[in-house]
């Protein structure tokens, strides 16, 4: 008997501190993850909430809509964008829209013109064996990938001066030139890796099958790494949407971002917080959007080559 | 020119068993011409231009916008060509052709018309129109007390990537754990990353830590920092922009660290539990040395990215207190924008590519003999 409550004991006494353990730690866990949600999701809150305030509201600090301050809608009137407003003309609406329609233009004309030069090369380079005076394949793609280190200011100046001369200047085609540019050893790498994940024996089947291979790239190979061109282009769109040093420096009025507006109007002081919350969360809101439903991607598209 | 259309020539010679030998000569030799005609027609418009900006000849365009047109002209018939006379080979070339013409154009010739303008006096504002100086730029840049200090921002920004990495590593390992809700906090944390600089700038650097009303500013209060300016002193300005930066790129850092922690086999750990190992033990001797080739991958990049700092030092402090938070990415920026002077301004730009490229080329040196001396 003895022994058996001995046992039981020694049994019982490891399991309760092992529960204790469990708990704590769980506690610890979820405490931690949800202090670095909120370290990330709190000023957008704040954003979008000042968006709805008047300056009273601000300088008390009030947080919480209906319980703290009665939302209005002048920070979005002050766009053009409220309810009472929206049928209206309005001119700061009106280049709101201007400087949106740019960054929509710009940044998907740019990822579409990276995915499609990127991802031909990738091909290339991941089935065909090519030479280029002593460069060989790997040569090559370290050429295109290397790229990724250029900073931004080596190539800003030269820019701006062949951009004069080109008549390029504040041109949307100027600026998703330079766009393709940033993303291009992006798009190559993301999708060589995808491209070396699709065994050769399927190019050659289709082959011999009687396909060109541009008819093999175009009809076989492309539509199996769908997956990896969304991830590759959406990847490429948050970084060219959210461009705002060469955007700054080569446009003045025609081409200017959304972010070359939203960094003007920070300039300005004693600009109304209401109306600059509700700017910048027009313009974080759609990458936010992209972000909560096409997560899945742009994980895929940034991991890619983390993991071999 | 030749050169690049014997791109890919490595491969098959056009093949001679072609029963339509004298066709395929002719074809050949059609693409060759299609080349060289095009080649000549490139440098034709290149020397009228040129010549006519110099003033010599009367003649020309009245921007060089169509020498862009000849060079994408040339472009497509090299491509042709290159098709016409190589077959097989010429059809594979065309794959790595455009990439490569385009690179060609849009950042090699840039990056070496930049050391031409970095040896030039040119100021943009000024009418005279840029004219040679004897690298006087890079004697005066040897003197400019607010470029090295850039640079030495530098290099605490990108030793503070450590702090952000291992941030990071505790975070991807929150998430690598059995938890609930792990689709909510896969977003939550991925946010930041989506948001744009700028608009991040407002919101956090101008609106969340503004110095009466922001709520990082009444939270400090009540820890009871009484004056909490956050850009106002050099040593606080320097850490808000890292945190700042840090903010926006741990995401980043925490998907791929994420992704390695996934690929990695479970049983590896569950094997180092059994053998009696505390958790500690299992991720410093498991887990954190096989986490190293990413680990080292994760941190080359995010270094390479934080050298290109510049959106957020500009639009918040503008590199004050007295260039105490200057990235030389925002210093150049000024040079440009306060003083037009693009010649200067390029030659620091080079530099600090040169100072770069031989940073990453030690980094990744270092980087081999890690992963060598560990797997």
């Amino acid at each position: 008997m003895a022994v058996t409550a001995d046992l039981d004991d020694s049994f019982a006494q490891p399991g309760n501190t092992q529960r204790a353990k469990i708990v704590v730690g769980r506690v610890l866990v979820y405490g931690a993850l949800i202090i670095w949600a909120i370290v990330c999701l709190f000023p957008i809150y704040w954003t979008v909430t000042t968006s709805f305030k008047s300056a009273i509201d601000v300088t008390h600090g009030h947080l919480v809509p209906w319980l703290d301050f009665i939302p209005n809608w002048k920070g979005w009137g002050s766009l053009g964008l409220s309810p009472d407003t929206i049928f209206q003309i309005s001119t700061p609406r009106h280049e709101f829209i201007g400087r949106f329609e740019n960054s929509i233009f710009i940044s998907i004309g740019a990822s579409l013109l990276a995915l499609l030069l990127g991802s031909l090369a990738a091909y290339g380079l991941s089935r065909f064996q090519y030479k280029f005076g002593p460069m060989k394949n790997d040569d090559i793609l370290f050429f295109f990938i290397s790229q990724l280190i250029l900073p931004p200011v080596v190539l800003a100046l030269p820019f701006l001066v062949l951009y004069k001369e080109l008549a390029l200047l504040d041109t949307r085609i100027g600026l998703i030139f330079v766009y393709t540019l940033t993303v291009l050893p992006i798009v190559v790498w993301i999708m060589r890796d995808q491209f070396n994940t699709i065994p050769v024996e399927l190019d050659e089947a289709a082959l011999v099958d009687g396909l060109s291979i541009w008819g093999v790239f175009f009809r076989i190979i492309l539509p199996i790494t769908l997956p990896g061109l969304v991830a590759a282009f959406i990847l490429s769109l948050v970084l060219t949407w959210n461009e705002y040093f060469f955007a700054s420096l080569l446009t003045a009025s025609d081409a200017k971002t959304l972010p070359v507006m939203v960094a003007s109007q920070t300039g300005s002081q004693g600009i109304n917080w209401w109306s600059m919350a509700a700017l910048s969360a027009a313009a974080i809101a759609p990458l936010v959007i992209v972000g909560i439903f096409l997560e899945r991607y742009i994980v895929k598209g940034l991991s890619t080559g983390a993991v071999k | 020119m030749t050169a690049s259309a014997s791109m890919a020539a490595a491969d098959n010679e056009p093949e001679f068993d072609n029963p339509d030998i004298v066709g395929a000569h002719a074809r050949i030799a059609a693409g060759k011409a299609l080349i060289w005609a095009a080649s000549i027609l490139f440098v034709a418009a290149l020397l009228v231009q040129t010549l006519y900006a110099a003033g010599a000849i009367g003649f020309g365009f009245a921007t060089w916008r169509p020498i862009l047109y000849a060079y994408a002209l040339w472009g497509i018939a090299l491509g042709v060509g290159q098709v016409m006379a190589r077959g097989e080979a010429g059809l594979r070339a065309l794959f790595v052709l455009p990439a490569a013409l385009f690179t060609l154009a849009v950042a090699i010739f840039p990056t070496l018309f930049g050391f031409y303008i970095a040896s030039l006096d040119w100021n943009l504002a000024a009418l005279g129109g840029p004219h040679f100086n004897d690298f006087d730029n890079f004697v005066q840049m040897f003197h400019d007390p607010y470029y090295w200090n850039a640079l030495a921002n530098m290099v605490f920004y990108v030793v503070m990537v450590l702090a952000e990495y291992a941030i990071a590593f505790g975070l991807a390992l929150l998430l690598n754990a059995e938890i609930r809700a792990r689709k909510f906090f896969r977003v939550a944390f991925l946010i930041p990353f989506m948001l744009s600089p700028v608009a991040v700038s407002w919101m956090i650097g101008k609106s969340l830590m503004e110095y009466r009303f922001g709520p990082l500013a009444r939270l400090a209060r009540d820890f009871g920092w009484q004056t909490p300016a956050f850009f106002a002193y050099p040593w606080t300005a320097r850490f808000t922009i890292e945190a700042l930066d840090a903010w926006m790129w741990i995401p980043f850092m925490v998907i791929l660290l994420l992704a390695g922690l996934q690929a990695m086999s479970k049983e590896v750990i569950e094997a180092a539990k059994v053998d009696g190992a505390s958790p500690w033990q299992a991720f410093w001797k498991v887990t954190f040395p096989l986490m190293l080739p990413v680990s080292i991958t994760t941190l080359l990049i995010r270094i390479i990215f934080k050298l290109k700092l510049a959106d957020i030092v500009i639009t918040v402090t503008g590199g004050g207190p007295g260039g105490a938070t200057d990235t030389v990415s925002s210093f150049i920026y000024r040079v440009y924008r306060d003083r037009s002077n693009v010649g200067y301004g390029t030659a620091l730009a080079m530099f600090y590519l040169i100072l770069i490229i031989l940073f990453l080329m030690l980094l990744l040196r270092i980087a081999k003999r890690f992963t060598r001396n560990v797997v």
